[in-house]
């Protein structure tokens, strides 16, 4: 057993920095350390250069323009991103659907689809829950008639995050009703212009306008629009979720966060003194840094799996529990950190372009919001709950 | 032993119910919340018709003289209504600050019109680097002749956009952090040299930043003893945080409730969320954090009124340490159990959320709480 990077791999990781380094937007660091909202365009600015680097899509296979990492290395790249505070990629195209066309899709698809998300000029959203679909996401009621070479789609859905950029959705559709609700459900691509589609801001606890919910009255789809084969959307939208959990993780962004929250407690003072050296505030941050230890190694053996030619499974599920456990763990003691601080809620400050003084310490107006934001973590992806539904079946056969 | 209500405990919870129930549903409170002042001053004439001003104060000016106790009703209210008026910052601190350091004076000035609603008082109290630690006062009051000159920076003073009068604790003699030296002053809002910023807050109430330039006040401005007032500030720090426990008490009430509702409601499965044993246990852990709390605050409130120091800072400590608690057993809970829904502005579930979540840093924290009832 060794931890140690080989020395290809420690090449590689010095390559990756300095890449970062020379390439990554200031203004998108400063943006994401400060927790400020993120616009589309800082997303595709960031791809594309990353995509004109080769390593815009490290999950894709080598044929289709993935960089032909191994699981090490895509780790490491990861681990620099977070590092060195760099924005994450748009899952839905890239880490989302794009190994679903590559699975399941037509050569037509794969060529109409993939130059175009490689290069962040197609946007896409997720449709999958619904107002009555959530934890039961297969109880779905969206429907999709065919009619000669369209399908007519009715329905809504919802928590659409970044559905008022998107040029397209991948969406799960009823298209028959079978008695086992699984094997009616089709995966289908909708254009976000097309008639009939409506797009409703959600705002969250934050304030903040990020997910949507979506009607579909009498949209007119394709039929080549269809992923798979009719009735086939079950098993696609059980794929595409394992690669959605392990992307949940966040590994290297609680470490970094971490990093922020002692760096806040060493600014932050208490009974004249640091308040990092309060053994009480001290204390609650080892427990987080234990956790995430233990995090990252879960990670690193599921990796070395990986390496090995094994498939992941159900340690997605754990890995998506005890990460969004931490990330939320990191911003109760962020929101703690700033005491008083935590009250004062300005909404510009999570915006670009504020300059005005902060009250209290810098960025300390955010925590509070990012706490109740982060809510969310422990519901989407699939709930925790439905994880540990999910690892007591699959894991210890109850 | 009784530890029913009175009857004019009752009495006020049923006005006040009522008026919650006519006057201050979600979506008004929402608006209110968003515009102007923050609050309704209607609402405010409104509580000082029924009473609600005067509650803890003595008869002989002008209050019900009920006490501490009497507060539960009231504060418990407030929590399920979410009410947004100025009744912590103006009454319960503003307002023992006057009752218990205030000369015959300053009494008979400001408590009749606190009591009638025509007069409102804020307390900046708050220092950036001070964090929950009382007597970290920087702000300083240096004696002249005429009088205290004061300058520093007050953090976080609730509803000072709309007070008559601001209560500062301000360092007259002594190190910063030492408990000795700390002095409280009652400076007219108008005295040239105070300035401020206001802002809401994440839970939708008032606050502001207060800055004191060279404010120069009269001798008649101290508020109690000179260099004496450690004591005053903890002592009614110590009553608003009974009272902010019984509000939170009616906080997690409102969340159980709404929670038990969602999970008798909401169907996944085909069947009503609310028969997977796993999330009942959720709420009857909500429901017991919120029994316990009860009587935390009960018992925070009767030690208030008896007035033993020890038994005061002990209780009080427990009943914020429980509240603290309530933040992952019923806030976090209660955004979980109701998914995407409830972490949306638009359902009242996520502000009862953000309330008790501040419950827990307003007047220190549980960590802060639980270091003070281990040294007691």
């Amino acid at each position: 057993m060794d931890l140690k990077y080989t020395e290809q791999e420690q090449v590689f990781q010095q390559e990756v920095r300095e890449f970062l380094h020379a390439n990554y937007p200031v203004d998108i660091q400063q943006k994401v350390a400060k927790g400020i909202a993120l616009k589309k365009s800082d997303y595709v600015r960031w791809q594309k250069i990353l995509a004109d680097k080769g390593w815009v899509a490290p999950g894709w296979p080598k044929e289709f323009g993935g960089p032909g990492w191994t699981p090490v290395e895509k780790y490491i790249f990861e681990e620099e991103c977070g590092a060195a505070n760099c924005l994450r990629t748009v899952a839905f195209g890239l880490v989302m659907l794009a190994p679903v066309l590559i699975q399941f899709g037509t050569d037509e698809q794969r060529k109409k689809y993939l130059g175009d998300i490689y290069n962040s000029d197609l946007w896409w959203c997720q449709g999958y829950s619904e107002p009555n679909a959530g934890s039961d996401l297969a109880s779905l009621q969206t429907k999709a008639v065919k009619e000669g070479d369209h399908y007519i789609v009715n329905g809504s859905k919802t928590w659409t995050t970044h559905g008022h950029y998107a040029d397209m959705m991948f969406t799960l559709v009823r298209t028959s009703q079978e008695d086992k609700k699984q094997k009616g459900i089709s995966f289908l691509l909708i254009d976000m212009k097309a008639a009939g589609v409506t797009v409703d801001p959600i705002i969250t606890v934050d304030g903040m306008h990020v997910v949507n919910q979506i009607f579909l009255e009498d949209v007119k789809v394709p039929v080549e629009n269809l992923v798979g084969i009719e009735g086939d959307g079950w098993t696609i939208a059980k794929y595409l979720l394992q690669h959605e959990r392990t992307y949940i993780a966040q590994v290297p962004r609680s470490k970094k966060q971490i990093a922020r929250l002692k760096k806040l407690a060493q600014q932050e003072m208490y009974n004249g003194k640091p308040l990092i050296e309060d053994s009480q505030f001290s204390a609650k941050i080892a427990q987080v840094e234990v956790e995430l230890m233990a995090l990252e190694m879960t990670n690193l053996r599921v990796l070395s799996k990986l390496s090995a030619g094994d498939s992941p499974g159900v340690e997605s599920s754990l890995l998506k529990i005890k990460g969004t456990e931490v990330q939320q763990a990191i911003t109760a003691l962020l929101m703690e950190a700033v005491g008083y601080f935590g009250f004062p809620y300005i909404k510009e400050t999570m915006l670009e372009g504020w300059q005005d003084e902060p009250i209290g310490p810098e960025e300390a107006s955010v925590l509070a919001p990012h706490y109740f934001d982060w809510r969310k973590s422990s519901i989407y992806g699939g709930s925790n709950e439905i994880q540990k539904n999910i690892m007591a079946k699959a894991v210890l056969g109850l | 032993m009784n530890l029913e209500f009175t009857e004019e405990m009752t009495m006020l919870q049923d006005g006040l119910n009522k008026f919650l129930q006519h006057e201050y549903d979600f979506e008004s409170r929402q608006k209110l919340s968003r515009q102007g002042i923050g609050y309704s001053e209607e609402h405010w004439q409104s509580f000082a018709e029924m009473g609600l001003l005067g509650v803890a104060f003595d008869e002989q000016y002008g209050g019900f003289g009920l006490g501490q106790t009497g507060l539960i009703v009231v504060m418990e209210a407030i929590g399920k209504g979410l009410v947004l008026e100025p009744y912590l910052a103006s009454i319960i601190l503003g307002g023992q600050l006057v009752q218990q350091a205030g000369n015959e004076q300053q009494k008979e000035h400001i408590l009749p019109a606190l009591i009638s609603g025509e007069l409102k008082l804020a307390f900046a109290y708050v220092e950036r680097q001070g964090r929950y630690n009382l007597a970290d006062i920087a702000c300083k009051a240096e004696k002249q002749s005429a009088g205290y000159l004061i300058t520093g920076q007050k953090s976080v003073a609730f509803n000072a956009e709309t007070a008559d009068h601001i209560i500062v604790s301000a360092r007259t003699s002594g190190d910063t952090i030492s408990k000795d030296g700390i002095s409280l002053f009652l400076i007219n809002k108008s005295t040239k040299g105070l300035s401020f910023r206001h802002y809401e807050t994440v839970d939708g109430l008032r606050a502001s930043e207060v800055s004191l330039n060279d404010v120069m006040v009269d001798s008649s401005a101290l508020l109690g003893e000179l260099d004496n007032a450690y004591v005053t500030i903890e002592s009614v720090l110590d009553s608003a945080a009974a009272a902010i426990c019984a509000e939170g008490v009616g906080v997690v009430g409102q969340l159980r409730e709404k929670t038990v509702e969602y999970l008798k409601t909401r169907k996944q499965f085909n069947q009503v969320i609310g028969h997977f044993q796993v999330l009942q246990h959720r709420v009857v852990d909500m429901f017991m954090a919120e029994e316990q709390m009860r009587s935390l605050a009960y018992l925070a409130a009767i030690r208030v009124d008896e007035g033993q120091f020890d038994a005061r800072t002990k209780s009080v400590s427990a009943a914020k340490i429980y509240m603290g608690d309530a933040r992952s057993i019923v806030a976090e809970q209660a955004a979980q159990l109701h998914g995407g829904i409830g972490v949306t502005d638009e359902l009242d579930v996520a502000h009862y959320v953000k309330r008790l979540t501040m419950l827990n840093t307003l007047f220190g924290d549980r960590d802060y709480h639980l270091q003070r009832f281990s040294k007691v």
